[in-house]
């Protein structure tokens, strides 16, 4: 269970986060979506400690702040959104870092298994900084997968959190990072995702936070939340729902005739 | 599946087993740790011999302490009180320039930082210059107990003092800007600079020529009273600095993900900088500002066995001793009987190779 209550974030003289409550069940993926500037990488970043906050945040029932870094790498792993690495590094280095530092998880088949899991197979030999922006994130995303291998360790879910964690990825690419977020949550792990697709959050989400200038105006399930009426006001243009025949929820801009204020 | 995709099967299977260990270059660097460690030794051995008297004669004067060869007196004293420890010293000088350059550059981020480029060696000089010109103005308590310490004492509160504030200067939230962090450290070169030069004006003729030494860096006061003064401290970083390399890698994804990859980041940046400091103020304390080392030998070993600090440090250590014996075998012979300042070779070589990284990153180098 991740409990956040109370998270303010100010900086400078703004406040970016006006008092949030947000809680995520293990076994889910929970996405945080609203329209730029609303909050949500900050709200992630918070959560994860790279900002400073008010409030109390409570993974599996500790308090996060009076956990030591080792502890809590143990127990949650971070996707940034862009990552420069400042040295020529192999992919499978950099892979391997994740695995140093899950405790316990020394296995050295993972690296490859989570290369192939998030389709890089036999990535391991190429340099880090020749690869695209898309290839660079789903690097990142296989060293989060080793850090955290096993969904449950020692009877407590592992969590992962997300930033954008498709947005440099072709759409068979984003599918692919999505199930591989969602079978994680299926195995007993928690995921928080920020996601900007609404299409993919209705597809892969189990509940979504909705956000608007620092605070959640909107929690639930997909249903619940992705409506036309919150969706309109929160992104400030009309919006649609229809329902596709597959993947359930789709959502759509309604038609330049119909006009996009 | 078809005949063909059976066929071709376990070839597949075959490549992904060697391609399981591709990008894996903890061999290499092992191998790598051996034949530095293989040419130390010889290049150690061999500098006993460089020098102005004639070399035939060290290898008996060598053994002689140990009751297997004859020497006179004048070989055994040529050999085991001015080439042992200027060999010594060395050793320890170039591995703690070379590690403090790799450590510095990890915790920077960034390939170019070095202390002598970015002012923390010239920080270290002028707390070396103060002890020395200054020390009759302090409390008499103070430098009895300090000693023979107070010069290295000072380089290192002087180092540690610039490291700090480059550090302060050049970084934002875990980023650390290339062109503030060179800038700021020009500006701190210009600044402890110009403090030196008070200091000097104010220097007696006696503390002038101990200053000499300051302006170029060089390895020939070396005896055994200063391999011991700064042995400590270059020790004690060097027994640092694999504590920090499983942190290092992780930084090189910036502070937020060493966080969160479980490093404690603050702790390990003032570890960091008080290794720096330590052995960059030892350093500077006994031979002057010797200059790029710390940023030649990381970047050779970069190319040759990758960024992993693991086997990044160790070998930036032999390499680091290794050149710097070199470099002062080339200062001994070129114009013997007399000797160049180490410093001057070390730049003339280092200089170039510091011009071609730069042309070489000038495409991905953030700047």
């Amino acid at each position: 269970m991740l409990e956040a209550t109370g998270i303010r974030v100010t900086l400078g003289w703004r406040e970016i986060l006006r008092g949030i409550d947000l809680f995520a069940r293990p076994g889910e993926v929970t996405a945080i979506v609203g329209p730029n500037g609303s909050g949500k990488t900050t709200l992630l970043r918070a959560l994860t400690g790279e900002v400073d906050h008010d409030g109390q945040i409570r993974l599996n029932g500790q308090d996060v702040d009076r956990l030591r870094p080792w502890q809590l790498a143990a127990m949650r792993a971070v996707l940034p959104q862009a990552t420069a690495l400042a040295f020529p590094f192999t992919v499978l280095e950099v892979v391997r870092l994740g695995l140093a530092a899950g405790l316990g998880a020394a296995r050295a088949d993972l690296p490859g298994k989570a290369l192939r899991r998030v389709g890089l197979p036999g990535f391991e030999g190429r340099l880090y900084q020749q690869l695209s922006g898309g290839e660079k994130q789903r690097v990142h995303l296989a060293r989060v997968l080793v850090q955290i291998w096993e969904p449950v360790a020692h009877g407590a879910p592992r969590w992962m959190f997300l930033d954008e964690p498709v947005s440099s990825l072709d759409i068979g690419h984003q599918l692919q990072v999505m199930q591989v977020a969602r079978d994680f949550a299926r195995a007993g792990g928690g995921v928080i995702a920020v996601m900007h697709d609404l299409n993919l959050t209705a597809m892969f989400a189990s509940s979504v936070a909705l956000m608007e200038q620092g605070l959640i105006t909107g929690f639930g399930s997909p249903d619940d939340v992705l409506t036309d009426a919150a969706l309109s006001r929160a992104y400030d243009c009309r919006l649609r729902t229809n329902h596709a025949p597959v993947t359930g929820r789709w959502i759509l801009p309604q038609g330049a005739e119909a006009g996009l204020s | 599946m078809s005949l063909l995709e059976q066929v071709r099967q376990p070839r597949r299977r075959g490549r992904a087993a060697v391609e399981a260990i591709a990008g894996d270059r903890t061999d290499r660097a092992r191998l790598l740790t051996a034949a530095l460690c293989a040419a130390l030794v010889l290049v150690a051995l061999a500098s006993l011999g460089w020098g102005a008297a004639d070399d035939t004669r060290a290898l008996p004067a060598l053994l002689s302490r140990f009751g297997l060869a004859e020497a006179e007196l004048r070989d055994r004293v040529i050999v085991w009180g001015v080439r042992m420890p200027r060999m010594v010293l060395g050793v320890l000088v170039g591995a703690a320039l070379a590690v403090t350059g790799a450590v510095m550059q990890g915790l920077f981020r960034n390939p170019l930082a070095d202390p002598g480029l970015v002012g923390v060696s010239a920080g270290a000089g002028l707390g070396a210059v103060s002890g020395i010109v200054l020390a009759g103005a302090l409390p008499a308590l103070l430098t009895g107990w300090l000693g023979l310490w107070l010069v290295p004492a000072a380089a290192f509160a002087g180092g540690w003092t610039s490291t700090l504030l480059l550090y302060a200067i050049a970084t934002r939230q875990g980023r650390t800007s290339v062109a503030t962090m060179l800038l700021a450290g020009i500006a701190l070169a210009a600044l402890t600079g110009a403090l030196t030069g008070i200091i000097v004006y104010r220097a007696t003729d006696q503390q002038l020529r101990d200053l000499t030494f300051w302006g170029m860096g060089s390895l020939a006061g070396a005896n055994w009273s200063r391999v011991m003064l700064a042995a400590p401290l270059i020790l004690a970083a060097l027994a640092a600095a694999p504590f920090l390399a499983r942190a290092l890698n992780a930084l090189a994804l910036g502070e937020a993900a060493a966080a969160h990859l479980g490093v404690p980041v603050q702790r390990m940046k003032t570890i960091a900088i008080l290794t720096v400091a330590a052995a960059v103020g030892a350093s500077v304390s006994v031979t002057g500002g010797i200059g790029f080392i710390g940023i030649v030998v990381p970047h050779l070993l970069r190319l040759m066995q990758g960024p992993d600090h693991r086997y990044l440090l160790p070998n930036a250590a032999l390499l680091g001793a290794l050149l710097l014996l070199l470099a002062d075998g080339i200062a001994r012979t070129v114009i013997a009987p007399a000797e160049l300042p180490i410093g001057i070779v070390t730049a003339t070589l280092g200089g170039p190779f510091f011009m071609w990284i730069l042309l070489r990153n000038r495409a991905v180098m953030d700047l």
